[in-house]
Order: structure tokens, then sequence, then C-alpha cells
């Protein structure tokens, strides 16, 4: 088993964090995990991503460039690596507010409407966690319930009471790609 | 005890401190400032000493009191500050002091950028500041590489009296993996400190301890030298490591550290899928460079040529190509500054040098 990952994203839409969460999942469950932040001259508002690597194995590189999966929650970051995923692979797009398609036609593309599945949970900044859910139900790289985990431990416990509207954006997350 | 997944910079320090590194002396510049940041938080807690200095030459030279005074202490930066430490680490080097210096690398000349480089190799391994000196020079290509490796280089500084120096770069500091510290498995015998100025009076029993590295008769900075140069022959006879991956009977042997070397293991599989079988040296300790396990793996049969691949120029090809002696030919992947290769850009090559 072996997932490469890019996910991209503006600053604030929470990337770098869903990306975190699944290398902590994937460390939970005893697999090799790299989390690579791109570190540039960001500013805010501009646009981020971060490298993540799941594997059975030990990872061999942390830097990628072709990769298995990209999430893409805004229209530059899916403009930017939309040529990045890799034949086969899977590319994920925030339908709520990229209104292109992909042009790509040799990977399996999916939409999902992470900020309409936000919005309906009644805060917004749960868009990140439907992006993630609908990653785990495409690829089940790892189980819901470590990534839970692993927020929980991010959140720490005077904010545990979030974690049943995280599970929410997951699971709603998931239904949206399912036919 | 449980992993952690921990940032290379903070798991860098958290190592450190487990080391029994108590001191740390710095002056902030990215990718690694991580590093002085977690410091800064950890060690009044463990009774320790974080210090942001005024600059890189007032924090060497911090470095210097404390390793003096017997203390085990680091410094880190990233390429424009520790050019602007050479001065104080050549002389913790004629001094025969013993400390740690993280270098982060990041791309060069001048400010550079703050993106990853190995741009600084040529000035890590041949000394960096005046004079005939080497610091030990450790490559770790993880973040739980760069842990296990801390300790090996405190216990190095103390046991050869000498600067040692972590040779990383930018994302081996800013990556995320998953740590494991284990409990202290030294088995190196530590020298006692008696050469540390400690405090003397007259009841002490021993001569007055004085560190300096100014040895103004010929004689006895030859003395000096001969002690270095002797203490560097031991070092090159029973230090130098390396990981050997995939090469036996290999037709190419990767040569990479670091970043990069990872990311050659990447287009090794990826030539591996088009039936060309190709291994990857790669030297965990870049001074001393391990030549015996480079020969070693040169000399197969199987093997037809070496290629380096750096995030540089050309440096660590110096060290191949006098290794390799002229008896097969080595070849050069990679650019100068700030620009990653990646596993598709290196795999390439190597096919279309098989052509060649």
């Amino acid at each position: 088993m072996l997932w490469t990952n890019i996910f991209a994203g503006f600053g604030g839409q929470g990337v770098l964090l869903i990306g975190q969460l699944l290398a902590y999942a994937g460390m939970y469950e005893d697999k090799n995990v790299s989390w690579l932040p791109s570190y540039g001259p960001e500013m805010r508002g501009g646009t981020a991503n971060c490298s993540v690597v799941v594997s059975d194995e030990p990872v061999a590189s942390p830097v990628i460039n072709m990769a298995d999966c990209v999430i893409a929650m805004n229209r530059p970051s899916l403009d930017k690596f939309e040529a990045n995923v890799l034949p086969g692979g899977k590319l994920f797009i925030n339908s709520s507010i990229i209104d292109k398609k992909a042009t790509r036609t040799d990977i399996e593309v999916y939409y999902v409407p992470c900020n309409e599945i936000a919005d309906k949970l009644g805060n917004p900044k749960v868009a990140n966690m439907a992006m993630l859910g609908a990653y785990l139900e495409a690829t089940k790289a790892v189980k819901n319930e470590s990534v839970l985990d692993a927020l929980l431990y991010k959140l720490g416990e005077k904010k545990a009471h979030l974690i049943p509207l995280n599970r929410e954006a997951i699971e709603l997350g998931a239904e949206s790609i399912r036919n | 005890m449980a992993k952690k997944l921990m940032k290379g910079c903070e798991a860098v320090a958290e190592a450190a401190i487990q080391a029994g590194c108590h001191y740390f002396f710095g002056y902030p510049i990215t990718p690694q400032n991580d590093i002085p940041e977690y410091m800064s938080a950890r060690l009044p807690k463990v009774g320790g000493c974080f210090l942001q200095a005024e600059s890189e030459v007032a924090a060497i030279n911090m470095v210097y009191g404390a390793a003096a005074s017997g203390a085990r202490v680091m410094t880190s930066s990233s390429s424009p500050g520790i050019s602007l430490k050479q001065e104080g680490i050549s002389y913790l080097a004629g001094a025969e002091l013993p400390c740690v210096v993280v270098n982060m690398v990041r791309g060069g000349p001048g400010l550079g950028s703050i993106q990853p480089s190995q741009g600084d190799y040529f000035q890590a391994t041949r000394g960096g500041g005046h004079g005939d000196y080497h610091p030990i020079v450790l490559a770790p290509s993880s973040v739980q590489e760069a842990v296990d490796l801390m300790q090996d280089a405190f216990d190095l500084a103390d046991v050869y009296r000498t600067p040692v120096m972590i040779l990383a770069d930018g994302i081996i500091g800013q990556m995320m993996e998953p740590v494991e510290f284990h409990e202290k498995t030294s088995t190196r015998e530590l020298p006692k400190k008696d050469w540390a100025a400690t405090g003397w009076n007259p009841e002490s029993g021993r001569p007055r301890a004085i560190v300096n590295s100014l040895y103004i008769e010929v004689e006895e900075l030859q003395e000096m030298n001969d002690r270095l140069q002797a203490r560097y022959k031991v070092i090159r006879e029973n230090e130098a490591r390396a990981e050997l991956y995939n090469t036996e009977n290999a037709e190419i042997i990767l040569c990479a550290y670091g970043t990069v070397a990872r990311i050659c293991k990447s287009a090794i599989a990826l030539c591996e899928k088009q039936g060309v079988k190709v291994g990857l040296f790669r030297p965990i300790t870049v001074w001393p460079f391990p030549e015996k396990e480079l020969a070693g793996a040169m000399a197969q049969d199987s093997v037809k040529k070496a290629i380096t691949v750096e995030i540089s120029s050309g440096q660590m090809l110096e060290d191949v190509k006098l290794t390799v002696n002229g008896k097969k030919p080595v070849e050069f992947f990679g650019k100068p500054g700030s620009y990653t290769p990646t596993a598709e850009e290196i795999a390439e090559f190597i096919m279309k040098s098989r052509e060649a």
C-alpha cells in the first residue's frame, strides 16, 4: 500500500491540517508516513500545499511530483496540480468554489461540494473535513476513526466537543461521492 | 516509547536536549527557526540556558565559551548564518573544543533562497573556516535519522574534541515524520574533560586550564596541527558510515546524501519498473567520506558507472570521483541553487544515460 498525495488550497482552508491529520492517522495505524509543507515566501491569502505519503514500506521520497491523489480546494490549485496526478490516479475538486471541470480523462475525478456541506452543518470551517471524508471514502488509505483520533489530539480535550461535527463533515463528504 | 509525529527541526532540538545538551546560542534564520523556538521553550525547563545572541558571530563565540567550560553545547543556523559562524568554528577546532553545529542548508550564494539546497557541501566537508581542520559532518536523510545522529554527534564531539556538524537541508527541517526517542544507547567511552576551564584554586591539585587556539611558536603550532591530523586519521579509519541500498548486482550506482538520497530511492523504483537495476550509495558521514563502501559497490562487475545527484553544481561529485579514481565513469545530475530534482527527472536521466 502506497498513497502519495498533494493537498492544495489557499491559506486558511485547512489543507495543511487535513494533510497532517492523514499523516497522524497513518502513524497511528503503524504505517510509514511523511508530511512536507511548501514553505516558500507564502503570504496570507496565498496558496498553500503539502505532500503527504502513507505507505506500508519506508517512505522513499517525501518530495512528491507525480501523486496518486491531488486534492484541490481552490481554482489556482486545480490549475497548478491537475497535471501532477499519476495516470489512473484520483483528483478531488472542491466543486463549491471551483466552477471548472477537470480536463484529464485518464484519471478518476471526484467533485465534492465542500463548502455546501460545511454550510449545511452550520460551520464553514469544516469544509476541509468534508474533502478529507471524500478522500478517505475513495482511497480507504486510513480509517475514519484514526483521523478523528488525530483530530482529537490536535484539538485537545477542551475542544473535544467539536469531534461530532467533524465526524459528520467526514461522513457527508464521503456520501457526496457515493453513487 | 510511542512514536511522535514531529517536524525535523523540533525533533533535532529535542534529541539534543535528550543527549544532554543544555546550552543553546543562536540567531534566527529560515528554515531552521523551529530549532531555537523549541529550545527557548524547553531549555529553561531542564535547567539549561537558551540565549538569542545579537548576531551569529556572537552566538558561536558563546558556544566557544560554554564548550571551554566543559558543557555540551550547540548552535544552529542556515547557510548565510553558518558562513558568519565559520571564524568561530575554526577557533573551536583550533582550541580542540567539542560542540555541535546544525546547518539546515538553504539556497545560495549570498542570501540565496529559503528553499532546500546542498550548496554548502564544500564548506562543511573542507573545514569552512581558515586553517587545516575538519569538523565531522553527519548528513541525515530522515527525521528519525536526524534524531539518532544527534546523540552520536555529541558523543563524537566529546571523544575527538572537535566540532561536529549536522548537514541537513530545509526539507529535513520542515518535514514531519514519525520519530521515536530511544533511551541513550551510547556505547562509547567518553573521556573526562580534564582540560575544561571550570574554576581553579590553589587546592585544585591540577594546573590551570587554559583554552586557547593561539600558538605563537612554530613548533607548538606544528604540535597542535599534528595532534589534529592524527585524530583525523583515526576518525577516517573508524567513523565513516554509509547506507548501501539495492547495490548488489546493480548496473548503475547513484550517489546522493540527505533528502536527495530519498528521492533517488523513488527514482530507483521507477527504473526497476523498466527493468533496470539501479543502486544507491548514501554517505551518512560526508566527512569522513565513506570511501571503502563506495569503492566496494563500484568494484562489482555489474556496475557500469556512477551518477551523483545533488542540489548543487556538483560538490560531492568530487569526492565520488576521487574515490572511483577513474576506474569507471562518474556522471552528474543536479542544479545549483534550490532546485530539488524530482524522482521522474532522475529516472529519465538514468535511462538516457544508459543509451549514451
